[in-house]
């Protein structure tokens, strides 16, 4: 969803950057953080469960927040300290790509366009397209939508993606997710379809409604690093690796979705 | 712009189609809801002042959006199933007869007292003396501001937009979603609203011309 989006803003920083010689960019991440004991990560701002900023106490908190932390201490030790630039759907690529953040854990898709700008580390969340319905509802799954009516966003290419699955699915788009969430509590469609992190977010919010029928395409989830750092992107993997390994990977998973209604364990399996 | 005409004329085509209709049917009721409030308003009965006046202040004073929102949203949670153009076009069409109605009142008041008591007096009764002389010369008085309504009417119809109508602003919003490019979806949709507004505003102009 939302890729297109992108093309906008990489194409611009691909034009800042080629001119600037990539100087920030060039030097290596991983000494500056070893030495500094410190790395920086860009996060978003408004992504339930995955990072929010609490308005009680301005803090950034969420499952990217927690892996971020721990893949700093992971990589530095244990006095190592994660720092969070809050970056946006637009800013967060250029944010990288001058040196400003040393990565970016923010929702990012990995896609072949994005790849041909940064570098992604393995996925750390299997993302994909899914179906929010009311609780009781009779959608299972994706191939239940033929002849129902789908709720998207204007725009949004999730409602393609559903025609490819369910071709006689009517889909309608509304103008952004409260009233997409509306009109599925009023009936209005049988199901609302989007990432399955977004709708996480929702039907924690939302007890009512539930998240099903798991994710019928695969747009996992992968940290943004610059092409230049493959050292600084091999401990980034490493980390992962090894957080899953020790189970620390699972706990965050559990700490932030395990109260999620329809949240599936197995889907998350990353092996 | 060409290239949205040509890549997406059918998606144009439909949200014409929609647009028009919708207008249509709020056009002609609320024209009939707004002349039947103005008269009922003329009642001696406080009541039904009353409550003529409550139904306008309550659908002129709200936003459309919000009433728009109220059927789409709110009714088919507790009565019936209602979809994004019908409820579009029901909240339309109260919105702007409580304009509608406001605007004939006040041609009615225009025409002097004693027509109404003039055609009385020949013999003709309440209603006869209301429709044959009083309404028409009404009519005729407020035709400008009746015109700038329909007008009005016809580009508030793009609420639909925000309830998945799929009119011609729904089809622009996902025009420029697709294509990223914004400024040429809406200057293409702002033609198509202009091709339907300027014939109406012209026939308004006309008939004004004609009648005085």
């Amino acid at each position: 969803m939302k890729k297109k989006f992108w093309l906008v803003p990489l194409l611009f920083c691909m034009l800042f950057l080629s001119g600037c010689g990539q100087k920030v960019a060039d030097q290596a991440v991983l000494k500056n953080a070893q030495s500094s004991k410190t790395i920086t990560w860009g996060v978003e701002a408004d992504m339930k469960l995955f990072s929010l900023i609490d308005v009680r106490d301005d803090v950034h908190k969420g499952f990217e927040i927690d892996l971020a932390k721990a893949i700093t201490k992971q990589i530095l030790g244990p006095n190592g300290h994660a720092k969070f630039v809050t970056a946006t759907a637009q800013s967060r690529i250029p944010l990288l790509k001058n040196g400003n953040v040393d990565a970016v854990i923010a929702t990012m898709s990995i896609t072949p366009e994005r790849k041909k700008v940064i570098a992604f580390s393995n996925s750390y969340f299997n993302a994909g397209e899914s179906l929010l319905v009311p609780v009781h509802s009779r959608v299972k799954n994706v191939h239940d939508l033929n002849g129902k009516t789908v709720i998207g966003i204007v725009g949004d290419n999730s409602s393609e993606v559903v025609k490819k699955f369910a071709p006689k699915a009517k889909v309608i788009g509304m103008q952004n997710y409260g009233q997409a969430v509306s009109a599925l509590k009023s009936h209005q469609g049988d199901a609302l379809v989007s990432d399955n992190g977004v709708l996480y977010g929702l039907a924690v919010e939302n007890p009512s409604l539930v998240v099903t029928g798991g994710t019928f395409t695969k747009e996992p989830y992968g940290i943004a690093i610059n092409k230049q750092q493959k050292p600084f992107e091999r401990a980034v993997n490493r980390a992962i690796v090894q957080l899953e390994h020790s189970g620390e990977y699972n706990h965050l998973i559990k700490k932030w979705f395990g109260k999620v209604p329809g949240f599936n364990y197995k889907e998350m399996d990353q092996r | 712009m060409i290239n949205i005409f040509m890549h997406f004329g059918n998606q144009l085509l439909v949200g014409l189609g929609w647009t028009l209709l919708c207008s249509l049917i709020t056009l002609v009721f609320s024209l009939i809801i707004g002349t039947s409030l103005a008269l009922l308003q003329m009642l001696p009965s406080k009541l039904v002042h009353f409550l003529c006046r409550i139904y306008i202040e309550v659908f002129r004073n709200i936003p459309l959006l919000v009433i728009v929102m109220f059927f789409y949203l709110i009714i088919p949670l507790y009565f019936f199933k209602i979809n994004g153009f019908t409820a579009g076009t029901i909240g339309l069409t109260l919105y702007t007869s409580a304009f509608i109605a406001e605007i004939i009142r006040s041609g009615i008041q225009s025409v002097e007292a004693g027509q109404l008591e003039g055609s009385r007096s020949t013999g003709m009764t309440y209603w006869q003396a209301m429709r044959y002389v009083v309404l028409p010369q009404a009519f005729k008085i407020v035709i400008p501001s009746l015109g700038n309504q329909f007008v009005n009417l016809i580009k508030d119809s793009s609420i639909l937009a925000f309830v998945a109508g799929f009119d011609l602003l729904y089809q622009a919003n996902a025009i420029a979603s697709t294509t990223f490019d914004t400024i040429n979806s809406y200057l293409v949709v702002g033609i198509l609203y202009l091709l339907l507004t300027m014939p109406l505003s012209y026939y308004m102009h006309y008939l004004e011309k004609r009648l005085s």
